[in-house]
C-alpha cells in the first residue's frame, strides 16, 4: 500500500454541505523522506522507506546519522516501508500530503490509548452480573464461571480475563479524507483516530 | 490549555454566524430551519439558557423550556448552519455558569431575577 506517517493533532467538527455536523480528527501527514528505495532485484519485493518527524542530531547513533545522510536529509524519528506508489520514487524524495485526494477512503494505523489493568467488563464488553440483588453482593462486575469441573477440569488457553488493555496496535479502516490543507500537510478525517494526541499514525492508501 | 494551531486552523475554516452575548440564566429565542421532506421552514424556540459547552465551533448551548407542563431541553451546536438567529430576550442574574439546579424548581420558584437595562 501507498501512504504516509503523520501525527494525530486533535479531534474537532466540520459540517459538511447539508448542515450535519462531522466529527473529524485533524492529523499532520508528513513530509516524508525517501530513506530507502527496495528493488525486487536488491531485496526479492518493491517498496520505499519513508522517514518523518525531526530527531535531534545527539539522540541519533551512528548507523542511522549515516542512513539518513545518504537520503541527504536531516535525522527522522519513525520509518516504514511502504510500496505501490503511482510514480516511482528516487531515494530523498519527499512526499506530501497530495498523495492523499479528498473524499478517497484510507485506513489509519495507531497505538490506542494505553487503559492499565483493566477488569473483563471494560476490556471484553463482558455484561457482569446484571443484578444487585439476588444474593449478589460485591460482585457486580465479576466475569462469572471460567471453566467446568469434571470436563475439561482446567481453564482453555486464551479465555478472556483480566489484565493489561490498551497500548495495543490498532487499524481502522475505510476512514474518509473530509479536507485536505497541503500548507500545512494538514489531513482532515472522519471520525476518531486510534492513540493520544501527538502520537504517530499511519496513513494507509490502498485503491 | 491552548489548543494546538493546526487544530485551530481547520476550526477556522467553519464558517460561524455573529450573534449576541448570552450566558446561562439568559432567556433567548432560537429561529432555526427544519426541513420537512423538501420544504424548509423556520421555527422559534424560546427558553432559558442552562449551559454553554465547549469552545470554537464545537460550542454547544443547552436551552431548556416548559411545554404543556413537560420540561424539553434542546442542545444546540453554536456553529450549526441551521441556526438562523437568536435574540436575547431578558438577562438573567445567576451566579453559576451551569445552572442545572433550574431543572429542580417548579413554579414560582422557577423564576430568574432579571438584569435591569
Amino acid at each position: 500500500m501507498s501512504g504516509l506517517l503523520g501525527k494525530k493533532i486533535g479531534m474537532t467538527s466540520i459540517y459538511d454541505e447539508n448542515g450535519k455536523n462531522i466529527p473529524c480528527t485533524v492529523i499532520e501527514a508528513g513530509p516524508c523522506v525517501v530513506t530507502q528505495v527496495r528493488t525486487k532485484e536488491k531485496d526479492g519485493y518493491d517498496a520505499i522507506q519513508l522517514a518523518f518527524e525531526d530527531r535531534k542530531e545527539k539522540h541519533t547513533n551512528k548507523a542511522m546519522k549515516g542512513h539518513f545522510a545518504k537520503a541527504k536529509t536531516s535525522p527522522k524519528r519513525y520509518v516504514a516501508e511502504f510500496s505501490r506508489f503511482e510514480e516511482k520514487k528516487q531515494h530523498g524524495d519527499i512526499l506530501d500530503v497530495n498523495v492523499f485526494i479528498e473524499g478517497e477512503y484510507i485506513d489509519v494505523v495507531g497505538t490506542s490509548k494505553g487503559k492499565g489493568f483493566q477488569g473483563v467488563v471494560k476490556r471484553y464488553n463482558f455484561k457482569g452480573v446484571n443484578d444487585a440483588t439476588h444474593g449478589q453482593h460485591n460482585r457486580m462486575r465479576a466475569p462469572g464461571s471460567i471453566g467446568a469441573s469434571s470436563y475439561p477440569s482446567r481453564v482453555f488457553k486464551g479465555m478472556r480475563m483480566a489484565g493489561r488493555m490498551g497500548g495495543n496496535r490498532v487499524k481502522l479502516i475505510n476512514l474518509q479524507v473530509m479536507k485536505i490543507i497541503p500548507e500545512k500537510n494538514l489531513l482532515v478525517v472522519k471520525g476518531a483516530v486510534p492513540g493520544p494526541n501527538n502520537s504517530l499514525v499511519i496513513i494507509e492508501r490502498w485503491s | 490549555m491552548s489548543k494546538n494551531e493546526l487544530l485551530q486552523l481547520v476550526e477556522d475554516s467553519v464558517q460561524m454566524k455573529e450573534f449576541p452575548k448570552f450566558k446561562a440564566g439568559d432567556t433567548i429565542t432560537v429561529t432555526y430551519k427544519i426541513k420537512e421532506g423538501e420544504k424548509e421552514r423556520q421555527q422559534k424556540y424560546q427558553g432559558v439558557v442552562l449551559q454553554r459547552v465547549g469552545s470554537g465551533p464545537t460550542e454547544t448551548f443547552t436551552v431548556r423550556k416548559i411545554s404543556g407542563n413537560v420540561g424539553v431541553e434542546r442542545i444546540f451546536p453554536i456553529a450549526s448552519p441551521f441556526i438562523e438567529e437568536i435574540v436575547v430576550n431578558k438577562v438573567g442574574v445567576v451566579r453559576r455558569a451551569r445552572i442545572f439546579y433550574f431543572r429542580n424548581l417548579r413554579g414560582k420558584k422557577a423564576r430568574i431575577k432579571e438584569k435591569r437595562m
